[in-house]
C-alpha cells in the first residue's frame, strides 16, 4: 500500500526532513498531510494559487498543488480529495458553487478581493467607423451594426458572447435595447481569445465578450461599450430601464471571485482556514502580475515569489 | 411469435422487389406528413416528455451517497479499486516522475531520483534493438529525445506514468471479455451494447460520477481512460477469433489440446495481428484523452496543451501536442516488436552461460539506469535535460498562422461563406424541420428491411426515446454535424487506404501520418482553425473530419492487406487487370473489415462532438458540456446516452446492411 509505505518512509525520514526545513518558528500545522490546491489552466488562477501556497508553506504547511478543471473539481472538493480552489468567478462559476455549497460539503471561504469585469469589449480602431463609441447607443445605428456584420449575420452585427455555460443574457439583452446584432457563442475561452487576436491582426472589425482581469487587455488596444449601468432591479423588473416591458436593458454585473474550499478544511487546519480567509489581492496587483507572465515571459514562481518578498507585512497578518 | 411470423411473410413476399413499393408508400406518408402536419406529429409535446434527467440525476445519488452493499457501501468497493489501481501506478510514478518522497506534498523530501533522461532514452532503444534492430532504435531514441529537446520531458514523464498503467489494463481487460465473448453468446450479446456505450457516452458525461467514486487524481483519470479506451479491445479480439481458419482450430482439436490450451496457445497466437491492431487502438485513443484526463488530475501534457492555448501560444502548444504523438509512436512501435519478437522466440532449453550471456540487454539496461543515476548525484543534466540545450519554435507558429491570416483569410472566408450558405445550413434547416414522427418511422423501416423485426423494434426505439427525452432538435444538428463530417472523412480516408495497401511503400508514411491526427490533441489545431474559420459549424465539422479520418483509413487498408494471397494469386492467373484484381477480388474480400472501419469512424466522430461543443455548436455535445458546468449528471448522462443511441442506431443498420450485402456477394 502506497500511503502504508509512504508513511514508513517518511518516519524513516522525519529526522532527516526535520533538520533539512527551512520553516520559520510558526505554530506546528495541526496536521502535515498535504492541503491539496487546485490549479486551473489561466495565468491569473495559477498565480493567485502560488501566492497562496507559498503563505501556506510559510505558516508550516504542507502543500500540493492539483490540476483539475475549473467546473470538474467541484467533484472532488466535496468528497475531501481536494481542499481548496483560489478562483471562483462569481460571473461563470456561481452556479455550480451555490450547488456545491448547498450540499453541505463545500465552503463559501470569502472573496479574493479581486472583482470580475466583462461586457462588450471592441478594439480602439473600430471607433473610426462606429464614432459614437463607448455609448452603446452608437450600436443602434444600422451602419455602426453593419460595420460589425458578416455573411452570416447581415445586416446585422456580429456579436461574439462567451461559451453558453458563462451565461450572460447577452440574447436577452440585445432584444431589450432592441440592438441590430446577432449573437453567436464561442465554445470555450481559448475561441474567444483566438478570434479577437484573428481579427486584431487584420485590423478587421470584432465585438465580444471580455473579461478582467485578463492579459487581453494588457495586450489589445480596445475599450468596453457603456450599457446602463447594472443594477438588481434592472435583471428583476422589466419596468426598470429605457425599454419598459423587458428586463436586462442595462449592463452586465461586476462579480465577486471566491475562494471556495473543502468543508472539513476549517476542522484539520484550523490555522490554514484562517489564513485563507485572510488572503486579498486587488485586480491592479493581479493584472501587473498577470501582464509581467504572459506578456514579460516571467514564470509563474518568480512572479509569486518577488511578491511574498515584497508584501511580508501583509501575509504575515493573515497567518497571525 | 405471431408477429414474427406475419414480418417474415410479409419479408419473403417483400423481398421479390417489392420493398421499393414499401418505401415509397412510407416516402409519401413522410412527405405528406412534412408538408402538411402540424402539432404533435412534428413537434414532440412537453407535457408527455420522460423526466428521464431527472431520474437519472436521483439515480446516480443515491449511487454516490446510498448504495450499499451491506457491511460495505458501492463508493467503498469503488475506492478499494481506486487503492489497487493507485499501488501501480504510485511505483511507476515515482520511477518515471516525481522520484521516491518521503511524504506527498511540499513537505515532502526526496529519497531517490526519477529516472534519468538519459538511461530511459537509453533503455528504450535497446528494447528497439533488441525486438527489432537498429531501425526501431533509432526511431524510438530520435523521438524521445525530441521530448527532451523541446522541453516536456518533466510533463511527459507524468502522462507516461499513467498510461503505462492504463494501456495494460484496458489491453488484458479488452482481451478477456473479448475471449468471453468469443466463447459464450449471450455474454457478447450483453457486452456489445456496454461497448458502444462506452465508446460513445462523452467522457464529459460520467466524469463527474467517476470523481466521486474513484477520487479526484490520476486514479480517476486512468479508470476514465480504460473506460473509454477498452473498446475496440474486445471487439477486435472478437472479430481477430472469428477470422481465424476453422482448420487451426481442428488442428489443435486433433493433437488433443484441452479448450483452455486451444484457446491460449492455438487461437491467440493465430489471431495475434488483429490483436496487435486492439492493443494499437488502446494505446492511440488512451493518449487521445491526455487532455481530458489532464482536467481530472493526471496533469502532465494535456495540463501543457491547454495552457499553452489559452494563452494562444500556438508554438508550446503544438510542441507538447507532438509530444504526446511520440509517445504514442514509441509505445505502440515497441509492443508491436516486443509482441512479434516473444510470438516468435524459441523455447530455449536450460541455458548454462553466464547471467551477462543470457540477458546481456537486461544487464545493459540495468547498468545504464545505475550509472546515469550516480552520475546525476555529480552533474544535474544527467538527471533533467539541461535547459540551456532546449529548443523551441517559440513565436514560429504563431506567425506563420498570423501570416495566412493576414493574407489569405479573405479567401478563406469566401471558400467558408459558399460551403455555409449553399450546403451545410440549407440541410441543416431540412434536417431541423423534419417531423420527429416521420423519422422514427422511416428508421424503423429501414430496420425491418435490413434485419428483421427486432431490429425494427431497437432502431424504432431508440429514436422514439430521443424524441421523448426531449432531446430532437440538438440531436438532429448532432447527426448533421457528424454525417457531413463522416461522409467526407469516408470519400478522403477510403482511396488513401486503398492507395496505401496497393502501394507498400507508401504504408510506414500513411501509418505515420494516421497515428498522428489520432493523437495529436484536437485543441492544438482547434484555436487556428477558429483564427482562420471564426467559432462555429464548419470549424466543429474540419475538426472532427480530421479526427474520424484515421479509422476510414486504417481498416481499408489493413482489409486490402490481409486478403487471401492465394486469392489473388488465383485471380492473377485467370488473367484479370491490376483494376479488376482490386475491384473484384480484393475490395469485396475486405469488405468485411471496410464496413468496421466505417463503422469506427461514426464511433470516433460521435466521440468528438464534446469538442465540438468547445467551439460553440448547439449539439447534444454541447448540451453534456452545459450539464458538466451546471452540475447537473442527469443532464449530462441523459444527453450522453442520446449520442450513444444514434451511434448504435447507424452501427446496428451498417451492419445489418454489410451482412446483406456479404449474403449477396457469397461471402461467409
Amino acid at each position: 500500500m502506497p500511503k502504508t509505505l509512504r508513511n514508513l518512509l517518511s518516519a524513516l525520514a522525519l529526522g532527516a526532513s526535520l533538520a533539512i526545513t527551512s520553516l520559520p518558528a510558526a505554530a506546528a500545522p495541526e496536521s502535515t498531510d498535504p492541503i491539496k490546491l487546485t490549479l486551473h489552466d489561466w495565468t491569473g488562477q495559477l498565480i493567485t494559487t502560488q501566492l497562496m501556497a507559498e503563505v501556506l508553506k510559510k505558516a508550516g504547511y504542507n502543500v500540493e498543488l492539483v490540476t483539475a478543471d475549473y467546473l470538474a473539481q467541484f467533484a472532488g472538493l466535496e468528497s475531501g480529495d481536494l481542499h481548496l480552489a483560489m478562483e471562483i468567478w462569481a460571473t461563470t462559476g456561481q452556479e455550480a458553487l451555490d450547488a456545491a455549497v448547498a450540499t453541505g460539503k463545500v465552503e463559501n471561504l470569502g472573496e479574493t478581493g479581486m472583482q470580475a469585469k466583462e461586457e462588450w469589449w471592441y478594439p480602439t480602431y473600430m471607433k473610426e467607423k462606429c464614432p459614437g463609441l463607448p455609448n452603446w447607443e452608437a450600436l443602434l445605428e444600422p451602419a455602426c451594426a453593419e460595420a460589425f456584420a458578416t455573411a452570416e449575420t447581415a445586416p446585422n452585427g456580429r456579436y461574439l458572447g462567451g461559451p453558453v455555460t458563462w451565461g450572460g443574457f447577452d440574447e436577452e439583452r440585445v432584444s431589450a435595447l432592441g440592438l441590430p446584432f446577432e449573437v453567436v457563442h464561442a465554445g470555450t475561452d481559448a475561441a474567444l481569445f483566438a478570434e479577437l487576436e484573428s481579427a486584431y491582426q487584420r485590423q478587421a472589425p470584432v465585438m465580444l465578450w471580455i473579461y478582467a482581469p485578463h492579459w487581453a487587455v494588457a495586450k489589445y488596444e480596445g475599450e468596453w461599450v457603456e450599457f446602463p449601468e447594472y443594477t438588481a432591479e434592472c435583471y428583476a423588473d422589466p419596468a426598470w430601464g429605457g425599454n419598459p416591458n423587458e428586463a436586462y436593458d442595462c449592463g452586465k454585473p461586476f462579480g465577486a471571485i471566491w475562494k471556495a474550499g473543502w468543508a472539513g478544511l476549517k476542522d484539520k487546519w484550523p490555522g490554514a482556514y484562517r489564513g485563507i480567509q485572510g488572503f486579498s489581492i486587488d485586480n491592479a496587483e493581479m493584472g501587473q502580475m498577470i501582464t509581467e507572465v504572459d506578456l514579460n515571459g516571467k514564470s509563474v514562481q518568480d512572479v509569486a515569489d518577488a511578491w511574498i518578498a515584497a508584501n511580508e507585512a501583509r501575509w504575515s497578518a493573515w497567518i497571525q | 411469435m405471431a408477429l414474427a411470423d406475419t414480418t417474415q411473410i410479409a419479408r419473403r413476399r417483400l423481398s421479390g422487389g417489392g420493398w421499393w413499393v414499401a418505401w415509397l408508400i412510407a416516402g409519401a406518408a413522410f412527405v405528406a406528413l412534412w408538408w402538411f402536419g402540424s402539432g404533435w406529429p412534428v413537434d414532440y409535446p412537453k407535457a408527455a416528455q420522460v423526466p428521464a434527467m431527472r431520474v437519472v440525476g436521483d439515480a446516480m445519488k443515491w449511487l454516490v451517497n446510498e448504495a450499499s452493499f451491506g457491511i460495505f457501501s458501492f463508493v467503498d468497493l469503488t475506492r478499494f479499486i481506486a487503492a489497487l489501481i493507485e499501488v501501480p501506478y504510485w511505483i511507476s510514478s515515482s520511477l518515471l516522475a516525481t522520484g521516491l518522497m518521503t511524504t506527498a506534498g511540499s513537505a515532502g523530501v526526496q529519497i531517490f531520483p526519477p529516472v534519468s533522461w538519459i538511461a530511459l532514452i537509453g533503455v528504450l532503444g535497446l528494447a528497439g534493438y533488441w525486438a527489432a534492430g537498429w531501425r526501431l532504435a533509432a526511431l524510438v531514441v530520435a523521438l524521445m529525445a525530441f521530448i527532451a529537446l523541446f522541453g516536456q520531458w518533466t510533463a511527459a514523464m507524468v502522462t507516461l506514468a499513467s498510461i503505462v498503467i492504463a494501456v495494460p489494463l484496458g489491453v488484458i481487460l479488452g482481451l478477456l471479455l473479448g475471449v468471453l465473448s468469443y466463447r459464450a453468446p449471450l455474454v457478447e450479446r450483453v457486452i456489445t451494447p456496454l461497448l458502444d456505450l462506452m465508446q460513445t457516452v462523452p467522457v464529459f458525461a460520467y466524469l463527474v460520477p467517476v470523481l466521486f467514486l474513484f477520487g479526484f487524481g490520476p486514479t480517476a483519470a486512468i479508470v476514465a481512460t480504460i473506460i473509454y479506451a477498452m473498446p475496440p479491445m474486445t471487439r477486435l479480439t472478437v472479430h481477430a477469433l472469428r477470422s481465424v481458419p476453422a482448420e487451426i482450430d481442428e488442428l489443435g482439436r486433433m493433437v488433443g489440446a484441452t479448450p483452455r490450451q486451444r484457446m491460449w496457445r492455438v487461437m491467440i497466437p493465430a489471431a495475434m495481428p488483429g490483436l496487435m491492431i486492439g492493443a494499437n487502438q488502446v494505446i492511440m485513443l488512451s493518449l487521445n484523452i491526455v487532455i481530458i484526463a489532464s482536467m481530472i488530475g493526471a496533469g502532465g501534457l494535456g495540463f501543457e496543451v491547454l495552457g499553452a492555448l489559452r494563452r494562444l501560444d500556438f508554438g508550446v502548444g503544438l510542441e507538447a501536442g507532438f509530444a504526446i504523438v511520440a509517445l504514442a509512436i514509441v509505445l505502440d512501435r515497441l509492443s508491436q516488436a516486443v509482441a512479434t519478437k516473444l510470438q516468435f522466440q524459441p523455447h530455449r532449453g536450460e541455458d548454462r552461460r553466464s547471467l551477462i550471456a543470457r540477458h546481456p540487454y537486461l544487464v545493459a539496461s540495468i547498468v545504464l539506469a545505475l550509472g546515469c543515476g550516480l552520475l546525476s548525484l555529480v552533474e544535474a543534466g544527467f538527471q533533467t535535460f539541461p535547459a540551456a540545450g532546449q529548443l523551441s519554435t517559440g513565436s514560429f507558429w504563431a506567425e506563420l498562422i498570423a501570416w495566412i491570416n493576414v493574407n489569405f483569410f479573405t479567401q478563406l472566408e469566401a471558400f467558408k461563406d459558399f460551403l455555409l450558405l449553399n450546403l451545410l445550413i440549407p440541410l441543416k434547416r431540412l434536417l431541423l424541420s423534419l417531423p420527429w414522427l416521420g423519422v422514427v418511422g422511416l428508421v424503423a423501416l429501414a430496420g425491418l428491411q435490413l434485419g428483421g423485426w427486432r431490429l425494427m423494434l431497437l432502431t424504432g426505439g431508440l429514436s422514439f426515446l430521443i424524441a421523448a427525452t426531449g432531446q430532437w432538435e440538438k440531436a438532429m444538428t448532432t447527426v448533421y454535424l457528424c454525417g457531413i463530417a463522416v461522409a467526407v472523412a469516408a470519400l478522403i480516408g477510403i482511396p488513401i487506404g486503398i492507395l496505401a495497401a496497393e502501394k507498400r511503400r507508401l504504408w510506414p508514411a500513411v501509418q505515420a501520418m494516421i497515428d498522428t491526427l489520432q493523437t495529436l490533441p484536437s485543441f492544438v489545431y482547434l484555436m487556428p482553425v477558429v483564427m482562420l474559420f471564426r467559432v462555429g459549424d464548419f470549424t466543429a465539422i474540419l475538426a472532427v473530419v480530421l479526427y474520424a479520418l484515421a479509422p476510414a483509413i486504417r481498416y481499408t487498408a489493413h482489409g486490402l492487406m490481409q486478403v487471401d494471397p492465394t486469392l489473388i494469386e488465383a485471380g492473377r492467373a485467370a488473367g484479370t487487370t491490376r483494376w479488376q484484381l482490386l475491384t473484384k477480388v480484393k475490395l469485396k474480400l475486405a469488405f468485411p473489415e471496410i464496413m468496421l472501419g466505417l463503422n469506427q469512424t461514426i464511433m470516433l466522430a460521435l466521440s468528438m462532438l464534446v469538442i465540438t461543443a468547445l467551439v460553440g455548436t448547439r449539439d447534444l455535445g454541447q448540451e453534456v458540456y452545459i450539464a458538466l458546468a451546471k452540475a447537473d449528471t442527469g443532464r449530462g448522462i441523459v444527453a450522453g446516452l442520446a449520442i450513444a443511441f444514434i451511434a448504435i442506431i447507424a452501427d446496428r443498420l451498417i451492419s445489418a446492411g454489410a451482412r446483406r450485402t456479404k449474403a449477396r456477394l457469397g461471402l461467409k
